[in-house]
């Protein structure tokens, strides 16, 4: 009997297959807490749109980022959705790698994606690329520890305030750590974090004639207070710290005060995944002589390659991915602590989010304040808040981590860490015909 | 208790320390994946702990581990089967007809191997485009061999020379050709040398993550890739980390415990007897 | 010598060939005929690929501003042999395999001593020894940085605070030291495997004669069982030289060659050149520079070793 009625099935689903004849197309993304949610609905996805299959390549950020490069810029065509980041998009836009995507649907609603994001990711007013998330900087700090030591967090505190907080709530011995910041080597790691303190204290990568100056006094005095700040204060390791490893270390219970991402709020504000989440306060970052450029500005995006020979379907899944239903239907499933922030007016005009988020005016306002076109005091050749919108600041962003890393860890001296790192700058920019 | 006693436990008392010792990282990485994420970065480190499977659902829910693994499986074998093919009758001549340049061949070869891969992946990567080899199993199989076949010609080689040349030269006597040498007489011979040559190259194929990672997408690409989407993500990930690491060594592990005694057979009888 | 001359050579296809008892023949078109597939795939291997790394190496080539191109002349080269970070990475790479070689060798012998006595449970105690061997490095590398170097939630860590010693902040106080731990302990089961394998081949009544000599454990050891061993120790130097001359994963995973420079080996160097800063041509430079330097250890090294093993 079971099989009489087996059969007929099998063929039917063997048949239905046939007929969709679905399109597969190869989506490369970062292994992310919020891109692991949107491959976990994969079948939501598929179920509305039967004639796609997704095909999922998920690896760690610096991985991927050197696996897409070299497959983007060799035509190599594995992919037909990549996850790049907003420093990326504008740079692969100039060389026609991405698909431009200027017929979006009406549903899509692109008006209510969030101005300074949105102006990140087009090139001559249109789009080319999708944002998955975006982020902020900002504070985070445990008020039952500034509770007990009697301190006030003001509007907008000072790396003065910080380094005296940090002080004041430093128990190594209970394995309580005044501030956790990023150490870790790596233009998106301890460099984003280094170049807007520099900003703050009134610096800046290049000058007009993009000449570097690493080693200029404002850069001296931000990394050398960086340096005390993290050695006085700070947990030990800090140097292999990225985001990451604070943000375990964080929602543990190790940090008193941790400056980074904004997204991380969601997770930290959890109770499933963060032991601090009912003594979690937020404050925007840190500024010390100028609040220009204290606090950056990122997101995670969804571009289709110039080579992928599915552009349709990647561009049906784009859309989907970033839509506002997408981020309702993460919402209902997931919890609105955990939808992807910092693209939509929407999402934060939203009752739903605003009630489980307490966190979300402060993002929206961190995003909204983060300026890439005017981020450095004096004035400066490149569009960026803790990137250099140009092809070589990766190398660059890389060489000067190290040697600030190299600082850190103790081994060099901030000037001597510095210089080297100014010279290593300076032969990479004249290597790369900026100057001779 | 007697000497010889005493002697006795005190080296099992020593020995079995150090293996624990060097052990324990792979134990270690076995009982975090059976934890949850807050014990498993609890200080201090929890010993006793309720054993979940958490760790392991999520693994298993975020990637088709079987698919992986039989990438790994089809990939380090089957490169290791082409390299003993190419390298055996290689061997084989440098073996039984030796000139004054097998010498410099056979460190030419090996000298190949020092080359770091990334100096060359652009080529290779441009290469493969071209060829359509990109994510193919064939692609990464091609690449193994040609990586392990300087180590395994010349492990094959210290082999075939330590084989009496009387035996070779009473085969043919009788009349056998070359070919018949080979399969009916050397072979036979030095069939465990054979198999543990095989056994490391498969071993060192299984390891490898250069090239995996770079030349695969999704159809071919093997466990190593899968240890690339669990290595850093956001929040706490020891206990999956953990066991996704435990699944991705677990079957080279257990046939590397099981094809020791073998391997050890075969090293005896050549390289370093 | 005997010589054949050339139609020899096709006699040579299943006929007896007496000359061979002398084991100093040619084989010339036979041997052709049989190294050929392997010679022929290794060169094309060297070749193609690394015909297009010179090529390469001569060329502005940057994967993410295809707008510099051309000819770059020497550029390249000088470009890299000027960077004072080459030549610390050459350091480092020195450092690492001298290293890590010294402790594998040396522990590996003393290993394949201990484990070829008589105790209890010994079966198993060699498998957990060698277990390293046939772990992925990045999984290897991973379980030491995340779950015992780990300066605050290592078990490394939770040890030193029990016997009330400072913690060691491994990766950033000593990022080199480190590497070499975990290297050393992947491939320390390997030598262990390779000698103890070895150690089992020697003479028994050899020793027992040394012993009724009244020859000490350490006699034994240094006059018969070192001299024994030294051709089973030649062949872990070179399998091993081989691969850690291009350790890459686990500085990859751990340090990513820091901080500053003191952990970058030239592979990690020339990774930091191709796949970071995206600079071909720059890359290629250095890959070029590597096969040299390569071909100089294989030269000189290699061939001292080789010459252990030919008797």
């Amino acid at each position: 009997m079971r099989l009489t009625h087996a059969l007929p099935l099998a063929g039917a689903a063997t048949l239905a297959s046939f007929a969709a004849h679905a399109e597969t197309i190869t989506v490369a993304t970062v292994n992310n807490n919020d891109m692991i949610i949107m491959q976990g609905l994969t079948d939501e996805f598929e179920k509305a749109h039967p004639d796609i299959d997704l095909e999922w390549v998920v690896l760690e950020e610096n991985v991927l980022r050197q696996r897409l490069t070299t497959d983007i810029a060799t035509d190599g065509g594995q992919f037909d959705v990549m996850t790049v980041g907003t420093y990326e998009v504008p740079i692969w836009a100039k060389q026609n790698w991405l698909v431009e995507l200027d017929d979006l649907p009406e549903s899509y609603n692109e008006q209510d994606l969030l101005k300074p994001i949105r102006d990140g990711l087009s090139q001559d007013g249109s789009l080319y690329a999708l944002p998955f998330y975006g982020e902020s900087s900002m504070m985070y700090y445990r008020t039952d520890l500034f509770e007990k030591a009697g301190i006030e967090m003001s509007d907008q505190p000072t790396w003065d305030q910080v380094q005296d907080w940090a002080s004041q709530i430093n128990d190594p011995a209970n394995d309580v750590y005044g501030i956790c910041l990023r150490g870790k080597p790596g233009w998106g790691e301890n460099m984003a974090f280094v170049s807007t303190l520099v900003n703050t204290f009134g610096g800046r990568w290049f000058d007009e004639d993009w000449h570097p100056e690493i080693n200029s006094p404002e850069w001296k005095e931000a990394v050398s207070f960086y340096v005390d700040l993290m050695n006085n204060y700070g947990p030990p390791g800090a140097t292999s710290n990225g985001f990451n490893e604070n943000q375990a270390l964080f929602s543990s219970g190790k940090c008193g005060m941790w400056v980074d991402a904004t997204s991380a709020a969601g997770r930290l504000y959890n109770p499933d995944e963060s032991q601090v989440a009912d003594k979690l306060g937020f404050a925007p970052a840190p500024i010390a002589k100028t609040p220009k450029g204290a606090n950056w500005l990122w997101s995670w995006t969804l571009a289709i390659p110039s080579s992928s020979d599915a552009k349709d379907a990647a561009k049906t899944f784009i859309t989907w991915a970033t839509s506002q239903d997408y981020i309702e239907l993460v919402g209902e499933t997931e919890g609105w602590t955990s939808v992807p922030p910092g693209t939509r007016e929407s999402t934060y005009e939203n009752p739903k989010y605003q009630e489980a988020a307490p966190f979300a005016d402060f993002v929206l306002n961190a995003i909204q304040t983060a300026d890439p076109t005017d981020s450095t005091l004096k004035p400066s050749p490149y569009i960026g808040v803790q990137t250099v919108n140009i092809p070589e600041f990766q190398a660059v962003g890389t060489q000067v981590g190290q040697m600030i890393g190299a600082a850190l860890a103790g081994q060099q001296s901030v000037d001597a860490a510095l210089d080297q790192a100014q010279r290593s700058v300076e032969r990479t920019m004249r290597q790369a015909g900026y100057y001779d | 208790m007697n000497p010889t006693m005493t002697k006795k436990l005190l080296l099992t008392l020593l020995a079995w320390g150090i293996a624990l010792i060097v052990f324990f990282p792979i134990f270690w990485m076995v009982l975090t994946g059976f934890k949850t994420e807050g014990e498993a970065v609890a200080t201090p480190p929890s010993l006793f702990f309720e054993p979940t499977l958490a760790g392991y659902h999520e693994v298993m829910a975020r990637a088709d581990y079987l698919k992986f693994a039989l990438n790994s499986i089809v990939i380090s074998f089957g490169s290791t089967l082409l390299a003993l093919i190419v390298a055996i009758p290689s061997a084989y001549s440098m073996a039984f007809l030796p000139t004054k340049r097998t010498q410099g061949t056979l460190l030419w070869m090996l000298s190949t191997k020092m080359l770091p891969p990334v100096g060359v992946l652009m080529p290779v990567y441009l290469l493969f485009r071209d060829m359509g080899l990109l994510d193919s199993q064939l692609g990464l199989t091609i690449v193994y061999m040609l990586m392990n076949l300087p180590i395994v010609v010349w492990m094959l080689y210290t082999f075939f020379k330590d084989i009496p040349k009387d035996i070779l030269e009473a085969g043919r006597m009788d009349g056998a050709g070359t070919l018949q040498e080979v399969l009916y007489l050397l072979l036979p011979l030095t069939l465990p040398g054979i198999a543990s040559t095989g056994l490391l190259s498969v071993i060192l194929s299984w390891n490898e993550a250069f090239w995996s990672l770079n030349l695969t997408t999704s159809d071919a690409a093997p466990l190593t890739a899968f240890i690339a989407s669990f290595s850093s993500p956001e929040g706490l990930f020891w206990a999956k980390l953990s066991a996704a690491s435990t699944l991705a060594i677990a079957p080279i592990l257990i046939f590397g415990w099981m094809t020791q005694k073998q391997m050890v057979r075969g090293l005896t009888f050549g390289a370093v007897k | 010598m005997i010589r054949p001359h050339f139609p020899t050579c096709f006699l040579q296809w299943g006929t007896p060939m007496r000359e061979r008892t002398s084991g100093r023949t040619v084989g010339g078109f036979r041997n052709l005929f049989l190294q050929g597939p392997a010679v022929t795939l290794l060169l094309l291997w060297m070749l193609v690929p690394l015909g297009m790394t010179l090529w390469f190496s001569f060329q502005r080539y940057n994967l993410i501003n295809p707008m510099i191109s051309g000819f770059a002349g020497w550029d390249n080269y000088t470009y890299l042999l000027t960077d004072p970070a080459l030549w610390t990475a050459m350091g480092n790479t020195l450092l690492l395999v001298g290293w890590v070689l010294a402790i594998s060798v040396i522990g590996g012998t003393l290993l394949a001593v201990l484990f070829q006595q008589e105790f209890f449970g010994r079966g198993i105690a060699r498998l957990l020894v060698i277990a390293p061997f046939f772990v992925m490095p990045t999984v290897g590398a991973l379980v030491w940085k995340n779950m015992l170097m780990h300066p605050v939630n290592g078990v490394f860590a939770w040890l030193s605070n029990l016997l009330g010693l400072p913690v060691i902040d491994w990766f950033s106080s000593m990022p080199l030291t480190s590497i070499i731990i975990i290297v050393s302990w992947q491939w320390m089961p390997f030598a262990l495997l390779i000698l103890l394998t070895a150690i089992q081949s020697l003479d028994d009544d050899q020793v027992e004669a040394a012993r009724m000599d009244g020859a000490g454990p350490l006699a034994i050891f240094w006059f018969i069982t070192l001299p024994h061993l030294k051709r089973a120790i030649s062949v872990v130097i070179m399998i091993e030289m081989i691969f850690l001359l291009t350790i890459f994963a686990e500085i990859f995973v751990t340090t990513s060659g820091g901080p500053g420079l003191a952990s970058t080996n030239l592979a990690y160097f020339i990774y930091i050149r191709a796949l970071l800063d995206f600079d071909v041509g720059g890359a290629s430079a250095g890959g070029v520079i590597a096969i040299i330097l390569a071909n100089i250890v294989a030269i000189f090294l290699i061939r001292t070793v080789a010459k252990n093993l030919e008797t």
